[in-house]
């Protein structure tokens, strides 16, 4: 830099100025404009964290205005009188839930007379109006209950997804003109139907807790079974990627020599770490499915898949807890006799532990959210429609895992499965702040500064 | 014995070993374990030891082999004819399932084990016997399958006979052996210490077995690919249009175009703010700022990528067809369909900001104090100082993590496999639809369980050129950022 106060560079001025600043406490032009492009360059970088800020926010207000409505659900209340002749007829049919259609249907249209809403729709008009889960429903509390037959039961029967939509303000009367499944008329009513009180909207549990619908009812759509193939991987990934991980980390930090095959374990693993995740689905498919002819779709496969790929990220954070324990404790468990196992099983491991923890913890979270694997080894399709009965089922029978039914969610037609998308989004986002948190509060709780 | 009851055995024998081992040393020792070797749970251990890991190994060996000795012998009892018709493998999968429901069946009680392995097809309609008990074949049993089904089923009958014996045989053997060494001389910690040794070393070697996993599963089936399918008009065709009923044309040449289009935005949006935010959070930011900023700029980078995925085809592309599509607010009809490279571009480098700027953030913090000393003491602002010092000193490190970068918007999937369309195309506009290597892979293999078309075999090859093009960058972006660390460190 050249020395600006005393002599200007040639170029710029130079005719001898006349007015030249002599007074350090004025700026001169160079200086002023090397200030302004300080000041730019600074802006530059806040520009740049503000909008890096802005996508997070935009993504999170994405995931929020979108999936909250999932949380809730429209209930239509009707009180179904169970006539015992009606029901036996329905029993015999072949078609069963189409007579208990028919029943609801009769039940609603007396109902509506006696809130005195009168309208001129069909009864199979009137049927649209509820989910076509809505008979199933019905069906099983009686075969539950026989000895209600006969008296009348206050149902809160689902609405469907067209009237919830309305409801929430995802369905708008402008959409209307394109939807073959609901009319104007409908939406009269359900507005009739709400200032009577016989639509109600509630927390939606069978969201939560729920299995995946069909594509024709998507209000009934829940989260709860993939929940469960989410659980049993990561029970998988947690009982082989910890002590796999923290076995290949002692011996690369503790033990191993320098040599070409250490090296080759080292260059392994890092490039592991960035591998594309779906690679490690290839594998998954060629090795446990195609080779050793593991079943299609179970939680151990994908936990498999997924324990190789969290292998490395483990083994980085546990080696690097490793390290941090000071030499001082080997030496000093060395000195008293121990040998090295000794003082590395019983001394070195334990104080690294918290952090290995917090390695695993955020290691599963990344596990958790994966999804490109598990669609190569069919953790996707219609597969989540009910819950595994036992844990030898839970490894090994067919499932789906959250992230993957999220996606299927997303794929299928219709916008009200769009909702329940997000909202499982909003689940999935909460198991894994809740596992970073934990990783945090661990962290902060139990390392030690050397 | 099925599987889960050998494990039981074994661990019950292993117990029972450890308290034998421990008791038999002390006792030797005249119950003073000052007069042992080793402590007293090491000689326990010495025995469970040499009891699980022989049985152990034959195990597994013995999970590994059986199959391919029943399949050789169960094929060579099927015909040429049969296997012409039409190919081993479904046939096989046929005996299996007669197999399988003929187990069922003797396990219900609905046969008797003498009548499953001698009915034959000609007295019984075994297909309707099966149905009953809940066992769907998709078509008549032939008299073959039958009676191959019946080898299948005592020939691994007796193999899982034979399998607990020797299992068994092993640990009880380990049991004795170890039993009988064990006294108050044996160096049994140091036989522990060594099997404890060797158990570190091979979950080290775990890393390298999933990479010899990635490179055989990828080779083998791109070798069968490149079989029925030349090998140049892979990599030089310019038109992907599988077909599953044959005549598909499959060239990779639209695919890595749509990769690299995608990439080379992402980069786009990802490397500038990256590098910025970076430079802002080192070099200007109060330790307070830094402290809020980073951990929420890092939570972009621990988001699932479904949620991008999403967050593309739902929010940001129909965003952009209200701009770019016909009847949009810039009045262009420049966009047809809310997925498109743009789209996905975008979001995969929102995606990708936190990781170009934490590693950016590390290497510009890894340029020594003195340095930056000089150049301010010199007169340089804080800004010249950054562009004119700093900068050229991390430029490698900052390459390689831009290469880094790159990679991981190479293979990744989610995002491309929800916003960046299913057509192949080779084409300009970035507004477009196309479609990229991952998300073919995804495609091709997803659903259909055939492995010996050329439509689902083309996914290895492609993930195969995906793997050894993202090894290759990730490779060189750590030969360069660690070549850089050590110029410093």
């Amino acid at each position: 830099m050249t020395d600006t106060t005393l002599t200007p560079p040639s170029g710029k001025t130079s005719a001898p100025a006349p007015n030249r600043i002599t007074s350090i406490l004025e700026l001169d032009p160079l200086t002023r404009k090397r200030n302004a492009a300080e000041a730019r360059f600074k802006l530059y970088g806040i520009i740049a964290i503000g909008i890096g800020l802005f996508f997070l926010i935009a993504l999170l207000w994405a995931i929020l205005s979108n999936g909250l409505g999932a949380f809730s659900q429209t209930f239509i209340k009707v009180d179904v009188p169970l006539n015992q002749e009606q029901i036996a007829a329905a029993e015999k049919s072949v078609v069963k839930t189409s007579k208990y259609r028919a029943i609801i249907v009769d039940a609603f249209a007396r109902e509506l007379a006696g809130d005195k809403i009168t309208t001129d729709m069909s009864a199979k008009d009137m049927e649209k109006l509820f989910s076509s889960g809505a008979a199933a429903t019905v069906r099983d509390y009686v075969l539950a209950n026989p000895d209600k037959i006969g008296s009348t039961v206050t149902f809160d029967l689902i609405a469907s997804s067209r009237v919830d939509g309305y409801l929430k303000g995802r369905v708008k009367r402008e959409d209307l003109a394109e939807d073959k499944n609901l009319d104007a008329a409908h939406l009269d009513l359900a507005d009739q139907m709400q200032s009577a009180g016989l639509l109600e909207k509630r927390f939606n549990w069978a969201f939560i807790t729920g299995t995946d619908a069909s594509d024709s009812r998507p209000e009934q759509a829940g989260i709860g079974a993939s929940m469960i193939g989410s659980l049993f991987m990561m029970l998988v990934v947690l009982f082989l990627s910890l002590p796999i991980g923290v076995a290949a980390s002692i011996y690369l930090e503790e033990f191993a020599p320098q040599n070409k095959f250490t090296d080759l374990i080292e260059v392994n693993i890092s490039n592991l770490a960035a591998v594309p995740s779906i690679v490690f689905g290839i594998l998954g498919l060629a090795v446990f499915i195609q080779f050793m002819h593991l079943p299609q779709s179970a939680p151990l496969v994908g936990g498999l898949v997924l324990s190789l790929m969290t292998l490395p990220t483990i083994i980085i954070s546990t080696r690097a807890s490793l390290k941090a324990v000071p030499p001082s404790i080997r030496d000093a468990a060395l000195g008293i006799g121990a040998s090295k196992m000794q003082s590395i099983f019983h001394h070195v491991l334990p104080l690294a532990m918290p952090g290995i923890l917090t390695g695993t913890i955020i290691g599963l979270a990344q596990a958790l959210g994966e999804t490109a694997p598990l669609l190569l080894i069919g953790m996707v399709g219609f597969i989540a429609s009910n819950f595994p009965d036992g844990v030898a089922a839970g490894f090994f029978s067919p499932n789906s895992a959250m992230p993957a039914q999220i996606y299927e969610w997303a794929k299928r037609a219709d916008p009200a499965f769009y909702e329940r998308a997000w909202g499982g989004i909003i689940v999935l986002l909460v198991f894994l702040m809740t596992m970073n948190i934990i990783a945090i509060i661990l962290r902060r709780r139990f390392e030690r500064r050397w | 014995m099925s599987l889960p009851y050998i494990l039981i055995a074994l661990l019950v024998l292993a117990a029972a070993g450890y308290i034998v081992g421990r008791g038999k040393a002390l006792s030797s020792a005249g119950g003073d374990s000052r007069e042992l070797h080793s402590l007293p749970g090491y000689y326990g251990w010495n025995v469970v030891v040499s009891i699980l890991v022989p049985a152990l190994l034959l195990l597994i060996a013995w999970l590994i082999i059986q199959p391919i000795v029943l399949d050789s012998q169960v094929s060579s009892k099927i015909s040429e004819e049969t296997i012409a018709a039409s190919s081993l493998d479904l046939v096989m999968s046929d005996v299996v399932r007669v197999a399988e429901g003929l187990d069922l069946a003797v396990s219900k009680g609905a046969m008797s084990a003498d009548t499953a392995s001698s009915i034959r097809i000609e007295l019984t309609d075994v297909r309707s016997r099966l149905g009953e008990i809940g066992v769907a074949l998709g078509s008549e049993v032939t008299a073959e399958t039958l009676r191959a089904a019946q080898t299948y089923r005592s020939i691994s009958g007796t193999g899982l006979l034979l399998r607990s014996i020797v299992v068994l045989a092993a640990g009880l053997i380990g049991f004795a052996v170890a039993v009988l060494r064990t006294n108050k001389d044996f160096r049994a910690r140091n036989v522990v210490e060594t099997v404890v040794r060797y158990i570190l070393i091979a979950a080290a070697s775990i890393a390298i077995l999933t990479t010899v996993g990635i490179v055989l599963s990828l080779i083998f089936n791109t070798v069968e690919f490149f079989r029925l399918y030349p090998a140049a008009d892979f990599f030089f065709g310019l038109t992907w249009s599988p077909s599953f009923g044959g005549g598909s044309e499959l060239g990779i040449v639209p695919l890595i175009w749509a990769t690299m289009y995608i990439s080379l935005i992402a980069l786009a949006v990802a490397v500038p703010i990256g590098l910025f935010a970076a430079i802002y959070l080192s070099e200007y930011a109060t330790p307070h700022v830094r402290a809020v900023a980073k951990p929420l700029l890092e939570i972009l980078a621990g988001i699932p990528t479904i949620v991008y995925g999403l967050f593309a085809l739902l929010t940001v592309g129909p965003l952009l067809m209200n701009l770019f599509g016909s009847g949009g607010a810039l009045g262009v009809s420049w966009m047809s369909g809310a997925s498109s490279v743009f789209t996905a571009g975008a979001v995969m480098g929102i995606m990708l900001i936190p990781f170009v700027s934490s590693l950016s953030d590390d290497i510009i913090n890894a340029v020594p104090q003195a340095m930056r000393d000089g150049s301010l003491g010199l007169g340089a602002t804080h800004s010249e100082t950054v562009k004119q010092v700093i900068l050229p000193a991390a430029l490698p490190g900052i390459v390689g993590a831009i290469l880094l970068a790159a990679s991981r918007a190479i293979g990744e999937t989610m995002i491309v496999v929800l916003g960046a369309g299913a057509a192949a195309r080779l084409s300009m506009n970035p507004l477009e639809a196309m479609t990229t290597v991952t998300a073919k892979i995804v495609s091709q293999l997803t659903g259909d369980n055939d492995f010996a078309s050329p439509e689902a075999l083309v996914a290895f090859a492609l993930g195969m050129t995906l793997f050894v093009v993202t090894l290759g960058l990730n490779i060189f972006a750590l030969y360069i950022v660690r070549k850089y660390r050590e110029q410093y460190d």
